[in-house]
């Protein structure tokens, strides 16, 4: 008896998973917006704690709370009343302006040579940038910052653009190369063989397919600099030329100074318009970074 | 008149021989006066630069450190590092030689030489060939010809230059120097223009091996920066691959709006996030520590980060953090591949009787690690060298009494910058630069072998 039993028992519960019911559906997806809405409250909590603290009353880290209960904001003026927040970001917008055209220009122009024109030294200028892109932007970052200090040549924007360029010009003309290898070469031969020039090849033909990986370049050179700390902090040293990212860390480094929500709501102002950026252009982000590691 | 075409010259070596002594001779001799008009120019351009930086004038007494030009001295520079110290004398403070300048001058004379031995090179081998050529028989052409077809092939080189000064000058010419320090007593006690700096041989190297302190520093920190980097590294992309699946269900509403929401870490400039959680997790103040006392879990507050007794709390929350800011990353990632695995795949999976977690092992997870496994390899090194997180979040803290100005979260890298910037051990730092490197590259080469990258360059 008890042998039917089990089996009749087993059968039913075999039918029960195939079809499940929409009460076991239900739960599933009870389950499924449980985790989904714990993990987003994680994401949000920190998130919400700095915004919170940007406008919550006081000046110290005690005083910082999620939700306000008097919101002020102070701090936003005081930030640029009585910090120089303001020169600060002035900083960091041109460097990262620079920063942005000068790579997006270079890394063009390199990765279209490199990827259709034969030219002698081409193999061993493909390895070079292989090797170079492997050296670690920090060891160069330091040896710069010796031969800067002892050359008189620290404390300039235009200087520290240029070292962020060349830092990052092998990767991007890497990138570059990959992209344009995989773009059809018959447009520029039917092109040529119409006596069109390289210049004019590159610039009518070969440029505007390029656009989503200058989209990438664009972007991910535009905001290196607001956060980069390494550099910024070796060759920059006089008040009036520091960037964001080294003003905030000064802020925050000493707790007992008690500018933390002055801090808080300078980490705003910097984060949002490149959150906002990101997410809007996340597509774009994505597929370029996925397409660095497939061509190495 | 039937040999006309055999031009009588000299054999091909001969006007090699001319060019490597008086750059442009052997073109002479092959009579192209154009050519032998340009290479003379670098030639008239190497030896006028010597002359006029030099001190030729001065008398029979020749001495590179006295006398020598941009090249002499500059290589000579190179060689000695200078010889004569800054000294006190009844008139005051003599200037003695800067080493540091002197190395650098030097190397930028040597990578200019370097550049102007390519001219020589090329003016060697083109006389030669142009009267082996001669000699057997093809006709002559005229200089103008030769400058028109090289110019038309020189497009890659004109287009190309503008990068490669930036990177001669911004990246190689640090690298060269970089290594050139490691093998000098360049640091704080030993600082230009004050002191002469010395060519040491390896005796850094022994320092880091063979001075214990050091040794036990080097091997603690390099133990951490492994474990760090696998675990970090293996972390984010485990939550992020198990978000992007939950995500990827069907049943899940608005999948856009919660893939925003955990897009936010990845969207925050990191600098930001990590001097907040900074913040949450500090000792004294922190919302964290303060929260465990109220809720009762914890007698009193949690120095996370600066309590030496407890240096792999630190440690855990610094992974914790890192996986916060990390998993979204992945996320998207893993997220466009599953958008691309075909319906097929698993309709067949289910048709054979495959359950869920059968479909996930068998087809989901294969598909999306062949394509993500180069990227790990990206983000092992990105994790290697994550300068941001530990900096800016433990600052390398707690203090470890065993190691040598590192704490116990320390990694490679920002125990280089400490040793580099507020200790000033240049020379260590780079020895360590340059051990960082070995690592960082075996496993790039290792990767790019096994990816197609290098074959198809």
């Amino acid at each position: 008896m008890t042998a039917t039993y089990e089996a009749t028992e087993r059968a039913r519960a075999a039918r029960r998973r195939r079809h499940r019911g929409p009460r076991g559906e239900r739960v599933a997806s009870a389950f499924l917006h449980l985790e989904l809405l714990v993990v987003a409250i994680i994401v949000i909590f920190p998130l919400m704690w700095i915004v919170g603290a940007s406008f919550s009353p006081g000046t110290g880290l005690a005083n910082a709370s999620p939700i306000p209960e008097d919101a002020t904001l102070d701090h936003y003026v005081s930030l640029f009343t009585e910090t120089d927040y303001g020169r600060w970001y002035l900083n960091s917008l041109y460097v990262a302006t620079l920063n942005m055209v000068g790579s997006v220009v270079l890394s063009a122009l390199c990765g279209y040579v490199f990827s259709r024109i034969k030219f002698k030294g081409r193999k061993a200028g493909l390895l070079g940038i292989l090797i170079l892109q492997m050296f670690p932007t920090f060891l160069t970052a330091i040896a710069v910052y010796m031969l800067f200090l002892n050359f008189g040549l620290l404390d300039s924007l235009t200087g520290l653009a240029l070292v962020s360029i060349a830092a990052a010009l092998p990767y991007n003309t890497w990138l570059m190369k990959g992209y344009t290898d995989n773009l059809p070469a018959s447009l520029d031969e039917a092109a040529a063989i119409d006596g069109a020039s390289r210049w004019t090849i590159f610039v009518k033909i070969v440029l505007p397919l390029m656009r989503p990986m200058l989209t990438f370049v664009a972007i991910t050179q535009f905001t290196m600099p607001w956060m980069d700390f390494i550099l910024p902090a070796l060759l920059l040293q006089s008040p009036e030329k520091q960037t964001v990212a080294l003003g905030l860390f000064a802020m925050i480094e000493d707790v007992y100074q008690n500018a933390f929500t002055t801090f808080a709501a300078g980490a705003v102002i910097l984060a949002v318009p490149i959150t906002v950026l990101y997410i809007v252009l996340q597509r774009y982000l994505v597929t370029g970074a996925s397409a660095g590691a497939e061509k190495g | 008149m039937s040999t006309a075409q055999k031009v009588s010259g000299p054999p091909a070596p001969v006007p090699g021989i001319a060019s490597a002594l008086v750059w442009g001779a052997g073109q002479l001799i092959n009579r192209q006066a154009g050519k032998a008009a340009f290479f003379f120019a670098f030639f008239a351009l190497l030896i006028g630069w010597e002359m006029g930086t030099g001190n030729y004038y001065a008398g029979m007494d020749y001495d590179a450190r006295g006398n020598g030009g941009f090249f002499v001295k500059g290589l000579w520079g190179l060689f000695t590092l200078g010889t004569q110290p800054r000294q006190m004398t009844v008139t005051g403070l003599t200037d003695g030689d800067n080493s540091i300048v002197l190395m650098a001058n030097g190397l930028i004379a040597l990578l200019t030489l370097a550049l102007l031995a390519i001219m020589w090179i090329w003016s060697i081998r083109d006389a030669v060939a142009y009267r082996r050529k001669l000699n057997d028989g093809a006709p002559r052409e005229t200089s103008l010809a030769y400058f028109k077809r090289v110019w038309e092939g020189a497009f890659a080189y004109i287009v190309l230059s503008p990068g490669l000064v930036l990177i001669v000058f911004m990246s190689v010419l640090p690298v060269l120097f970089g290594i050139l320090v490691a093998f000098t007593d360049y640091n704080r006690d030993n600082l230009p223009p004050k002191n002469l700096v010395n060519w040491v041989g390896f005796e850094n190297f022994a320092t880091i091996f063979a001075v214990p302190s050091w040794t036990a520093t080097f091997i603690g920190v390099l133990g951490w920066t492994f474990v760090w980097a696998i675990l970090a590294t293996a972390t984010t992309y485990a939550a992020g691959f198990v978000q992007a699946v939950l995500l990827a269900n069907r049943k899940v509403k608005f999948p856009r709006v919660w893939r925003s929401v955990f897009l936010l870490p990845w969207a925050v400039p990191g600098i930001v996030s990590a001097l907040v959680f900074r913040a949450m997790f500090n000792g004294q103040f922190g919302p964290v520590s303060q929260w465990l006392v109220d809720v009762g879990l914890t007698d009193e507050r949690i120095y996370w980060f600066t309590d030496p007794s407890h240096p792999n709390l630190a440690r855990a929350v610094a992974l914790l953090v890192n996986l916060w800011l990390g998993f979204p990353f992945f996320m998207a990632l893993v997220g466009g591949v599953l958008t691309n695995i075909p319906d097929s795949y698993y309709e067949a999976a289910r048709m054979d009787g495959a359950g869920p977690l059968q479909q996930l092992r068998h087809i989901t997870f294969p598909v999306v690690h062949r394509t993500v496994s180069p990227l790990l390899i990206l983000a092992f090194v990105s994790n290697f060298n994550n300068f941001g997180v530990i900096y800016f979040l433990t600052q390398g803290g707690p203090d470890n009494a065993d190691y040598r100005f590192a704490g116990s979260t320390d990694l490679l890298i920002t125990w280089l910058f400490n040793l580099t910037l507020d200790n000033r051990l240049y020379n260590i730092g780079a020895v360590m630069s340059m051990l960082i490197f070995v690592i960082v590259g075996t496993i790039s080469v290792w990767n790019l072998n096994r990816s197609k990258a290098i074959r198809e360059l």
